[in-house]
């Protein structure tokens, strides 16, 4: 798993069925990469329905929050709608879990990313990362006291 | 092992004895059907340790997937302003099955507020600052989903079932 003071591995994932996004523009703003293992979890529990309410936080801390996971993008549309999510999912599908790979968060055995975050700072630097056991939905403190400590700098 | 912050204060809505050993304070969602089934248990919990418990309730609306989660703690706040938070907690969690928007009301005659003081302040942004503060501190306390329960301000790893266990063999 990439580390603090690791380059952030720019890539480029479909978040629609016609929309790309590439790392690499958004220089300038803080990232926060969300990987998690796959859609349609409980709601109450569920990791990106928490970020959802979230995004005036990451928001006031300038950063752009992408969830990320193998899920094609028609699922994460779907899940989107469903759920009525407000930050664009990735799909990390083809060649398959190729993004996760890169930061070093996928398990090869399920065939799934793993639960991990990380925090990229304005220059495209790894600030923060966290994994975060499987069935744990690691919240967002982490995340809150990585761009915190961003914001002082 | 993630902590509560900021500690339990006098903005809280607070059941129990001051003296109690145990500290107990949970987030909640009153549309979240987990809290719900939760609410019955914390009931249990505080009758089966009595005074050796003190309870706390904080707001934890995901107001994006359920759409009456900030409308109902705003009901709560406004009845806490006549004094009656609890009363209107255990309306709210005992008629989740059926909460929408008129459910407010109706609760708020059948505990007996004054009507048209809770509407009054049902629009107050008092009420939902005091919302989204408990919010944050959910947030900054590590809070992943609802209910999050937090034991002498420690993140308690599991549900209302296992609090229930662990305070149980605890107590043996």
């Amino acid at each position: 798993m990439l580390e603090k003071g690791a380059t952030a591995p720019d890539f480029e994932l479909n978040a629609t069925p016609d929309q790309k996004i590439k790392l690499k523009d958004f220089k300038g703003k803080n990232v926060i990469l969300a990987f998690y293992p796959a859609d349609w979890s409980p709601v109450c529990s569920d990791q990106m329905a928490l970020y959802n309410e979230m995004l005036k936080y990451f928001n006031k801390y300038d950063a752009q929050i992408f969830g990320v996971s193998v899920d094609s993008v028609w699922c994460h549309l779907a899940f989107e709608e469903n759920r009525k999510l407000h930050f664009p999912l990735l799909a990390d599908f083809e060649p398959k879990g190729a993004v996760s790979k890169a930061y070093g968060v996928y398990d090869e055995e399920l065939g799934e990313s793993k639960r991990a975050l990380f925090v990229i700072d304005k220059e495209g630097k790894i600030a923060w990362s966290y994994l975060s056991p499987i069935a744990v939905n690691p919240g967002a403190d982490g995340i809150l006291d990585a761009l915190e400590e961003l914001d002082k700098k | 092992m993630s902590t509560l912050r900021p500690e339990i204060n006098n903005h809280d809505h607070i059941q129990g004895d001051d003296s109690a050993s145990i500290t107990i304070v949970e987030f909640g969602d009153y549309q979240c059907p987990y809290c719900g089934n939760a609410y019955p248990i914390m009931k249990e919990i505080e009758e089966t340790f009595g005074h050796q418990i003190k309870f706390i309730f904080r707001h934890f609306p995901l107001a994006n997937a359920h759409e009456y989660a900030f409308p109902a703690a705003i009901a709560a706040e406004a009845a806490g302003l006549q004094g009656k938070f609890w009363e209107m907690h255990d309306a709210l969690y005992e008629n989740q099955y059926r909460l929408n928007g008129d459910l407010f009301d109706e609760l708020a005659e059948t505990i007996g507020l004054d009507l048209e003081q809770f509407q009054q302040d049902s629009t107050s942004e008092e009420i939902k600052k005091k919302i989204e503060d408990d919010f944050d501190s959910g947030v900054r306390s590590g809070v992943n989903g609802t209910p999050s329960f937090y034991v002498n301000g420690s993140k308690f790893d599991g549900g209302a079932t296992d609090l229930y266990q662990m305070l149980k063999e605890s107590a043996e």
